[in-house]
């Protein structure tokens, strides 16, 4: 009872320990009174000697708490101290004695009030608890309310920590400003314990060596398991989860998480953030509405016409289909086609599609320039082109010179590289729309080159993915003949060519037509709107694939949609290759491709593995009556088209890829050659070996020094026959 | 895409143009939720769509709690009657290994593969051409589960192990930051794990064992083009 605390005393000023025994004889003293000064609201309870001591205890382990979380490090004795409190606790106390330990310890320093249970006193050591927090009575309070419902004693006893931790400010998330963990002990259940006596020494010391233990702080970092199991259930009793039990490890996870990544304060920028950040502020340029003029007139002049067509309403119908990209990228898409209006010379633009890469993807737009606007810079590229042809030819005739002076000539190859196919003219063929490529709304679209007949031939050649970056290079066997942009515009060639189509009769072919014998075999290659179409019934477009037909020529297997002989040379080239053009043995009568013409019905469609190569939907059977006829390629997969009365569209969204039921195998590289024949002008023979060399350099060693032996021999017997 | 989340689910996958049509969505938000009430799923996932010559086939999974359980798979052609599909086995996939082709959306429909087999007739052995009849149904099985053991993924940390070895839904799992969203190594096949066991000591000593139990996806043939993480709306 007014024991003097019961461990040694090592250390000198033991503040906390003048303190409990003020506070015990005091206690011994106001036995069955709580101090009249405690305010209202707090349960008077009847002490005990246990609660003496425990109180004391706890005094001490609260001052120490206190102390630590200013930093000072614990004594052995106040570690002990602490511990012997909990451990009291959790021997068993009383509900009410508990609480009347609790306010007692706030016993104000004696040096400052002479002693007393009072409440300013009480007042001032909250507030040094607090650094100055300003509710004392709500910390009084609660530390009455806190303790009583518990449902385990440790529970309890870290709650009291948590309290002191809170208000040591040394936690940022854990700040005890949350009303709910104050006043609402009520939803904690209820402890109740049984008293014991808590022995000295033994039990004293296996706490103080539990509590040390605790207390350690981890290797990695500062953080002790004490301190830690604390911040999880105060976290855990913030948020309330349903069955904390089964997510314990979870939370264990999230509360370590989030001691180390502490949320950055908001005057600092998140660096994760900044990738997001940029792409909403480059999609953001396309929402503003261009121009300065004043706003009525500006409206008036864009209601009228203009080339970018709706797209929300194509969008609309292919989502009846299935087929699409979500509304707002669908928007996205035709903020920046706007864009793209404003900025090129365009006199009529589509959207054709999105090509999906492995690092991004390409929208494309399909657009035809204005009259005269485009050639300009066609003919820049071709001049250019041209220049250099000139030249090379011209270092090829100083070679041929050169080369005669000198004697040993290497021998020519008879091989020439096969004719280049030129390519075909703007605007017509392959290259009758120009395309446009962005890899996401907003950022700048680039303009794919025109393409050309050895690209088309290649790219059937090859399967690759499209990455997503313009300029970067295709590998392949067959080597494809330029980067990304060539390959890509090859393959939305050969994707329009194929898998455009649309309902028979709204195209028609144009009235003027000249000598049907010389249209008939290239082809027509014009069509124009029908005005008077009216529109195939729904139903009927899905029964037959008569009723839709291609309206984008064929590509040859030559690569370009009109016929070319390779072999007629151009005026150009005919000066330059008079010489080797004797030397060619014959010309090779090359046969006219023809494909199927324009405006032929899907029914006439090649078959693949006996299937249909297209395949036809209505949108929705529930409704028939609103339905859209839907087309989906076999072929290519991801090319729909769709059609309802008046209106159709086509689309693509897809890899960029042919459909094949074979697993893709690229071609084997090309047969060896053969090795040059050996005849009687040359023969080809081995070289002779070090061992076989070196034997006739012996051999002939040998000769010469029996040679030169007969010659001695000789002028020996000259000499002897001179001398005799 | 769970049922619950399926709207969203389904704006969040619609980069790649595949996507759903009204009707169907509506449909499928109801039927499912009958799915899961009748067959007392766990969880009921729109596992997607495979596309026929005549009719598509909507395909759904359900859940048991044990996440990694096996799951039934389900099928339906209007969205709204789903009929549940036998399990797989490794004789259906070597059996269906053989039909090519597009799925023509009848699952009666046979497909019929002529085999040389040899037969034994007392002591002659004589090959014999055997016309094989393999349904549909079972094609469209094996491929589900091929697929699903292939490219099913799911994010670390989205499922954890118990220590009485069931795997259940992580619910305090919040998604992965940006950071982490780059990288292979935060997504796990959504399968048995099959590595699992060839890592090295090192390697596994950092692994947590509540968290990293699947294979994750860094480690998959071919390098460089099987997996790519792309971010925002650049897919």
């Amino acid at each position: 009872m007014g024991d003097p605390p019961p461990a040694p005393d090592p250390s000198a000023p033991q503040p906390s320990s003048r303190r409990s025994s003020q506070v015990s004889e005091q206690r011994s003293q106001e036995r069955a009174q709580l101090p009249p000064a405690v305010p209202d609201g707090v349960q008077q309870m009847p002490l005990d000697a246990q609660v003496l001591r425990s109180s004391q205890e706890i005094l001490e382990s609260q001052a120490n708490l206190q102390s630590w979380s200013q930093g000072a490090s614990l004594s052995p004795y106040e570690q002990l101290a602490m511990f012997q409190a909990e451990e009291a606790q959790l021997g068993g106390m009383e509900y009410p004695s508990l609480n009347t330990g609790f306010p007692s310890e706030f016993l104000p320093q004696p040096y400052l009030d002479g002693g007393g249970i009072q409440v300013p006193g009480n007042a001032s050591l909250m507030q040094q608890l607090q650094h100055g927090r300003g509710n004392v009575f709500q910390e009084l309070e609660s530390a009455y309310q806190e303790p009583r419902p518990d449902l385990l004693g440790q529970f309890s006893m870290y709650q009291r920590e948590d309290l002191q931790f809170s208000a040591s400010a040394q936690h940022g998330p854990y700040m005890s400003d949350d009303p709910a963990l104050q006043f609402s002990p009520s939803e904690l259940g209820f402890m109740s314990f049984s008293m014991q006596v808590p022995e000295p020494e033994p039990r004293e010391l296996a706490v103080q060596n539990a509590k040390a233990y605790l207390l350690q702080t981890s290797v990695n970092c500062n953080l002790s398991l004490y301190e830690h199991l604390v911040n999880l259930l105060t976290k855990i009793l913030n948020q309330r989860p349903e069955d904390p039990l089964s997510i314990l490890e979870s939370l264990n996870r999230t509360a370590q998480w989030e001691w180390f990544h502490p949320k950055l304060d908001t005057l600092r920028d998140d660096p994760e953030m900044q990738l997001t950040y940029e792409m909403a502020e480059r999609q953001k340029a396309l929402f503003v509405r261009g121009g300065s003029g004043e706003g009525e007139q500006d409206m008036e002049e864009e209601v009228t016409e203009t080339a970018v067509p709706n797209i929300m309403e194509t969008a609309f119908y292919f989502e009846q289909a299935g087929v699409g990209l979500s509304s707002d990228e669908s928007f996205r898409i035709f903020v920046a086609l706007k864009q793209l209006v404003e900025q090129q010379p365009i006199r009529t633009c589509r959207f054709w599609g999105k090509i999906l890469g492995l690092s991004g993807s390409y929208l494309v737009a399909e657009v035809e320039f204005r009259e005269g606007e485009e050639e300009v810079e066609e003919e820049e590229v071709e001049e250019l082109t041209e220049g250099g042809e000139a030249t090379e030819a011209h270092g090829e005739e100083e070679g041929e010179e050169d080369e005669e002076k000198v004697t040993d000539v290497i021998p020519k190859p008879t091989w020439k590289p096969p004719p280049v196919i030129p390519k075909e003219e703007s605007r017509s063929g392959t290259n009758k729309f120009l395309y446009f490529v962005c890899n996401e709304p907003g950022r700048p679209w680039t303009r794919l080159p025109h393409v050309t007949p050895a690209q088309i031939v290649h790219a059937r050649k090859i399967k690759k993915f499209f990455t997503g970056r313009l300029d970067a290079p295709v590998i392949s066997y067959p080597p494809f003949p330029g980067n990304e942009a060539n390959y890509l515009r090859a393959q939305i060639a050969r994707i329009s060519a194929a898998t455009h189509i649309s309902p028979l009769g709204f195209y028609q072919f144009g009235e003027e037509e000249g000598d049907e014998e010389e249209e008939g075999r290239a082809g027509r290659d014009t069509y124009e709107e029908n005005a008077d179409f009216e529109g195939i019934p729904v139903l009927e477009l899905v029964d037959s694939l008569a009723n839709w037909v291609h309206h984008r020529q064929h590509i040859l297997p030559q690569g370009r949609c009109t016929w070319v002989n390779p072999l007629q040379k151009t005026e150009e080239e005919e000066e330059l290759g008079e010489e080797e053009e004797k030397a060619d043995e014959g010309v090779e009568e090359v046969e006219q491709e023809i494909g199927p013409p324009l405006l032929t019905p899907l029914s006439e469609d090649a078959e693949i593995l006996h299937t249909s190569p297209w395949t036809t939907r209505l949108s929705c059977s529930l409704c028939p009556q609103y339905s859209v006829a839907v087309v989906r390629s076999n072929l290519w997969p991801g090319a729909y088209a769709y059609a309802i009365g008046k209106k159709f569209e086509n689309i693509y969204i897809g890899w960029g890829h042919k459909y094949s039921p074979e697993n893709f195998n690229p071609s084997l590289p090309g047969p060896i050659q053969h090795e040059y024949p050996s005849g009687p002008e040359i023969m080809e023979m081995s070289d002779p070996t070090v061992e076989e060399e070196q034997a006739l350099k012996a051999a002939q060693e040998h000769a010469l020094a029996t040679a030169e032996e007969e010659e001695e021999e000789e002028d020996e017997d000259e000499d002897e026959d001179a001398d005799d | 895409m769970d049922a619950e989340s399926l709207l969203l689910s389904l704006e969040l996958a619609s980069g790649s143009g595949q996507g759903l049509s009204p009707d169907r969505r509506a449909s499928l938000l109801t039927s499912l939720m009958l799915v899961k009430r009748d067959y007392r799923y766990d969880r009921v996932l729109f596992w997607g769509r495979i596309l026929g010559l005549v009719a598509d086939y909507y395909i759904a999974q359900g859940l048991s709690e044990d996440q990694l359980a096996p799951r039934k798979t389900l099928y339906s052609l209007n969205c709204m009657e789903w009929s549940l599909l036998p399990p797989a086995t490794d004789e259906m996939m070597v059996q269906t290994s053989v039909v090519k082709g597009r799925f023509t959306g009848d699952p009666s429909h046979e497909y019929e593969h002529t085999e040389l087999q040899k037969v034994n007739d007392g002591e002659k052995v004589f090959e014999e051409e055997v016309v094989v009849q393999i349904k549909e149904e079972t094609r469209l099985v094996s491929i589900i589960d091929q697929i699903d053991k292939a490219v099913s993924v799911i994010p670390r940390g989205a499922l954890f192990k118990t220590p009485f070895g069931p795997v259940h839904v992580n619910r305090t799992f919040e998604g992965l930051s940006l950071s982490q969203a780059k990288k292979l190594s935060s997504y796990f096949h959504f399968r048995e794990p099959v590595e699992l066991k060839n890592k090295t000591l090192l390697e596994k000593a950092d692994l947590d064992p509540s968290l990293d139990f699947l294979d994750s996806l860094e480690h998959d043939i071919p390098k460089g083009c099987g997996w790519t993480a792309l971010l925002g709306a650049d897919f």
